[in-house]
């Protein structure tokens, strides 16, 4: 049996250092199996968060080789296992324990942004009628598992530390998941603007690059919203065009 | 068990534990950025390949370099400052300019291959920037909001190439008047609007406009059709930015060679 070293990150709140650990692997085999094997092995005590091993709990996010990714799915015929690969904690929230981090900045964001609010019911029942052309768009925001790995390598946040004035990646496709619903009639361009500063945001694409789930962050959701930011504000002639229809 | 004592978070210049080739996508970014800044510099400050032969135009033809069109002016005109070198180009030349500069593929791109802004994902910034960093959100990346109006421009531009291609097929003859004919060039000519609409038109401004704008589009099915062909666009904005940017300096050069003799044009018909 072939054997692979792991160089993970041990130590609590950001004090530490780097730990080889030297172990066999199968076929088949993701990163998330060889912390396992590790913790059981040879570290009993190391700290590591997942769930569901599948890709869609969003709790294994870590950094491999320097790449935020879910540890589940990130299989090891994807790793060049002639070196060590190096797997540590995401670098931009607090560190906790080893592997583990301090997310509810990311639940607390949440909290600020106006929920869904949908227009007066349709039928007497009390639902809605939409069209699924409709609710395409914001469908695919809806598949974001919450893994933050987009806010992880969002630099706004990484580089520059705007937690207090940026919502990051994550929480723009929130709101634009609620801007586009065709039911709802919140206004959070506003916000959006001068509170949540999607002006921060320089287009790097890097959310759209490590999201697991392929949802096209940048393109089908920040650059949307910044459009409708400029329809709003930035965008005079437009706003004489609307006066005079 | 062997240990390594670094920082879990040093952030310096550059500092990654990325593995893979991370720097390979800025440094193609700027050297294909600089390669056509640095042509388009040369082809707008030499408009004479000789005394009297301009190099945007091919004797013999009606072939117009698109970095010239629309062809404004032959001399400088009375207005312009004496102490500025002349050149038909720069009088038109900055609203194409414009519509790129501030296009959101060539924005993220030129962040990172010029200004480091990141230099790549997960990969340390310059220490200045830290805490002062402003991005888009003030004055002066809050301009780049200015760019549906280059859009605007772009499809000027777009129909004014679109009427250079349709002259590049008609020939000058002896005597007067002009015949039909199809040359390399012509073929070359009506390349340029076509993949410049195909950039333009997969624009993030224009896929707004055109739909994106609405919550409902279920409404109108030329709306919903429109929108979903200009998001087909859009999913290679980036492979059209760098195609089309390419050939209208490829015809600009196919054009000059001509002019100055040192090919000639092929003519098919």
């Amino acid at each position: 049996m072939a054997s692979a070293t792991f160089r993970i990150w041990r130590g609590e709140r950001g004090a530490g250092k780097f730990v080889d650990y030297t172990t066999e692997f199968e076929e088949g085999m993701v990163v998330l199996d060889m912390v396992h094997k590790i913790q059981a092995n040879s570290a009993n005590d190391m700290a590591v968060r997942w769930n569901c091993k599948a890709g869609k709990c969003g709790s294994c996010s870590a950094e491999i080789n320097g790449k935020p990714k879910l540890m589940c799915m990130t299989r090891l015929n994807q790793l060049d296992l002639t070196q060590p690969v190096t797997v540590e904690p995401m670098k931009t929230f607090p560190h906790v324990k080893d592997l583990v981090t301090d997310v509810s900045w990311n639940y607390r964001v949440k909290k600020k942004i106006q929920k869904f609010t949908p227009r007066p019911a349709d039928a007497a029942d009390g639902t809605w009628r939409m069209q699924q052309a409709d609710v395409d768009r914001p469908q695919e925001f809806r598949k974001c598992i919450e893994c933050f790995l987009c806010q992880d390598v969002c630099h706004v946040l990484r580089d520059h530390d705007k937690h207090d004035e940026f919502i990051g990646p994550r929480f723009l496709i929130y709101t634009a998941q609620l801007e586009m619903h065709p039911l709802d009639t919140g206004d959070r361009l506003k916000a959006l603007k001068d509170d949540f500063n999607i002006g921060y945001c320089n287009i790097t694409k890097c959310c759209t690059k490590v999201c697991p789930e392929e949802i096209k962050i940048t393109d089908n959701a920040i650059i949307p919203l910044k459009e409708r930011i400029v329809d709003e504000y930035y965008d005079p002639l437009g706003k004489l065009f609307k006066m005079f229809k | 068990m062997a240990s390594i004592d670094v920082p879990l978070k040093d952030g310096g210049f550059g500092s990654t534990r990325r593995t893979d080739n991370w720097w390979l996508e800025p440094l193609l970014i700027f050297l294909g950025y600089a390669l056509f800044l640095g042509y388009s510099n040369y082809a707008v400050f030499t408009p004479m390949c000789g005394p009297t032969q301009p190099c945007y135009e091919v004797p013999g033809t009606n072939y117009l370099s698109p970095m010239y069109s629309p062809l404004l002016f032959t001399s400088a005109p009375s207005w312009w400052p004496g102490f500025i070198p002349f050149s038909a180009a720069m009088l038109i030349l900055w609203a194409p300019a414009g519509f790129r500069f501030t296009c959101y593929y060539y924005r993220g791109a030129y962040y990172k291959g010029f200004w480091a802004d990141p230099l790549s994902c997960a990969v340390g910034e310059p220490g200045f920037r830290g805490k002062n960093y402003r991005g888009e959100r003030k004055f002066p990346l809050i301009m780049q909001n200015i760019h549906r109006y280059f859009l605007y421009l772009a499809i000027v531009f777009i129909v004014l190439l679109t009427w250079d291609a349709w002259r590049a097929l008609w020939f000058p003859v002896a005597g007067g008047g002009e015949v039909f004919g199809i040359g390399l060039g012509t073929l070359i000519m009506i390349g340029n609007p076509i993949l410049l609409g195909l950039y333009a038109f997969g624009c993030h401004s224009f896929r707004h406009l055109i739909g994106g704008r609405k919550d409902v589009m279920s409404g109108s099915s030329v709306t919903k059709s429109c929108y979903d062909c200009v998001s087909h666009l859009n999913k290679n904005h980036m492979k059209w930015a760098w195609i089309s940017m390419f050939y209208v300096g490829g015809v600009d050069l196919y054009i000059r060679l001509c002019a100055a003799g040192t090919i000639t044009d092929l003519r098919i018909l």
